[in-house]
């Protein structure tokens, strides 16, 4: 075990148009998408008409990793209409781009590794910001914000999903994971200028999102956010795994902090899935990760049911030491780069939080805030200091202040420029994401619709007839597997011959 | 100072018995404070110049 499983991210991007306050934010978000399925050049995206493909068939228990099927006649009904909430496009980099609620959303493709996680990342901050360019020139600018509040009441999400295996008890997970998401976030919390979910007092706290948790689990994530949950969709064979839908986290821009995310909760996964977590349970969970979030100092102990209070630094350590004692001595690259990055931010976080300017998001916006109340006198009720919480995560980089940190080297990256550019447009290669986003690259006019487990060929333009090719197998469609095939086949109609034949 | 000490014959001891520094903290305490004075230099130019307007203006709908 290690940290390697399929895993991904998604976030919604705050967004406004400048000097225009009352913007549909809705129609912003549609721009955004089509200005990219526009602009993103040729077979790199599909066009904001072609559908994403919501039929929920239940594959055959049989483990095949490709199953061809006649696709509903829905899919064929789906036209490109104007309104912008159905604005969707898959990428060729196997990504998911589209409204959600009122936010422009990048789902990223599922990859290995907490790495690529961070590679495929960022290349959605980059989609979004050739979206943005794109509208600029036609005189119709946007602002895109990395962030997860807008200080006035309103959160949106920046989600993460693990695949788990189905056998493991949803409860026995939840039990696992409530603890380490409640001292997560001093790794890895992306920092806030104000207390309460309407920043009703001033102040700084650690997470974004840690005020807006009203539950440990449940099945919500737009009201009474749990802290667990329990969405149950797999998007792939549900007998055999469940896709893990985590929304307590925040949006980060340092790599090192959305590394550590992803890193550290596949880790606790893995323990979880062996029956090795740490016995402890909070009291109160839900009250715990908002006194931790308010506590950047850092030594806010909360209560155990056992009647210990632990800081989170504690609980983090709990942890550690029994990934350490479950890992043994033999562990692979990608796992070492996480634990190293654990060990040693979680180190200094103890020494004195301001070592980990540049490694941790909420440090490295504190370390600038309390620059401008030393150095300007203010207050934390000033608007200045609000003004650069948000400020912070502005995409572009003549605003951003992460942006322009990054620049400037001052922010510790992990994948280079280059390598977050060529996954715009290339899928990672070890997952299923592969085929959906060479199916884009190399078939594009012949794609109507797609999906995580799915994508819906029209195998003659205009035709009726369409065709499902499901991937409920995840780890099927890699590169390794399929190149060979998409290289040697002729086109569409000979590709679904030959998987039909295929048949596994 | 600097030239004082320039100007001062070198004694075996010196190398032994360095001249007392700032504690350790406190000298990395200064040199962060003036990386970090650096960096507010730098986007002093970026930054909103009407913050009040512009927090008042950042508006989202909730999101999941």
């Amino acid at each position: 075990m290690g940290v390697r499983r399929v895993m991904g991210t998604e976030t919604e991007y705050g967004i406004t148009r400048p000097g225009d306050p009352r913007a549909n934010p809705v129609a912003l978000s549609g721009l955004v998408v089509r200005a990219y399925a526009t602009s993103a050049g040729p077979r790199r995206a599909l066009p904001t008409g072609s559908g994403w493909d919501y039929a929920d068939e239940t594959p055959l228990r049989d483990a095949r990793g490709f199953e061809v099927a006649r696709a509903l006649a829905d899919i064929s009904q789906l036209t490109d209409v104007d309104d912008p909430a159905t604005a969707n496009s898959v990428l060729s980099n196997g990504a998911r781009l589209y409204v959600d609620h009122a936010h422009p959303e990048y789902s990223s493709p599922e990859v290995l590794t907490p790495r690529d996680v961070v590679r495929w990342d960022r290349a959605g901050d980059e989609v979004m910001l050739t979206a943005a360019a794109a509208l600029a020139e036609k005189g119709d600018p946007v602002r895109l914000y990395k962030n997860n509040v807008d200080g006035k009441g309103a959160s949106y999400g920046t989600h993460e999903n693990y695949l788990v295996p189905r056998e493991v008890p949803f409860l026995t997970i939840a039990a696992g994971l409530l603890p380490f998401f409640v001292a997560r976030q001093v790794l890895v919390g992306a920092g806030r200028v104000g207390l309460g979910q309407f920043s009703e007092q001033p102040g700084f706290q650690i997470s974004q999102r840690a005020d807006y948790m009203e539950a440990e689990i449940g099945l919500e994530t737009t009201l009474k956010r749990p802290i667990v949950n329990t969405r149950d969709e797999p998007h792939a064979f549900g007998e055999k795994y469940r896709r893990l839908h985590v929304i307590v986290g925040d949006a980060t821009l340092c790599d090192v902090a959305t590394l550590l995310k992803v890193g550290t909760t596949s880790l606790v996964l893995g323990l979880i899935e062996a029956g090795r977590a740490p016995s402890l349970e909070l009291a109160d969970p839900v009250a715990a990760i908002r006194a931790i979030s308010h506590d950047p100092g850092l030594t806010r102990r909360v209560e155990l049911v056992d009647g210990r209070e632990l800081t989170a630094l504690e609980i983090l350590a709990v942890y550690r030491e029994a990934v350490e004692e479950h890992l043994g001595a033999d562990v692979d690259d990608d796992t070492r780069e996480v634990l190293g990055h654990w060990d040693a931010v979680a180190a200094d976080l103890g020494e004195d939080p301001m070592r980990c300017v540049g490694r941790v998001d909420w440090v490295t916006k504190l370390a600038l805030l309390d620059g401008y109340r030393r150095r300007d006198g203010l207050e934390w009720g000033d608007p200045r200091l609000s003004a650069i919480d948000i400020q912070w995560s502005d995409l572009e980089p003549s605003r951003g202040l992460a942006a322009r940190m990054r620049a400037s080297g001052r922010l510790e990256t992990l994948v280079s420029d280059e390598e977050v550019r060529a996954a715009m447009v290339e899928p990672p290669e070890e997952t299923r994401a592969w085929f959906r986003g060479q199916c884009v690259s190399r078939f594009a006019g012949q794609v109507r619709a797609a999906s995580w487990d799915s994508v819906v060929f029209e195998p003659a333009a205009g035709g009726r007839e369409l065709r499902r090719v499901q991937l409920p197998e995840p780890l099927r469609g890699s590169r390794e597997d399929i190149e060979s095939l998409l290289d040697a086949v002729t086109g569409v109609d000979d590709l679904l011959a030959h998987l039909v034949s295929r048949g596994s | 100072m600097a030239g004082q000490e320039q100007k001062r014959p070198p004694r075996r001891d010196d190398e032994d018995t360095p001249t007392p520094a700032a504690p350790v903290a406190q000298r990395q305490d200064a040199a962060r404070t003036a990386e970090v004075d650096d960096l507010l230099d730098e986007i002093d130019g970026v930054l909103e110049t009407n913050a009040e307007e512009f927090v008042h203006g950042f508006v989202q709908k909730g999101g999941q």
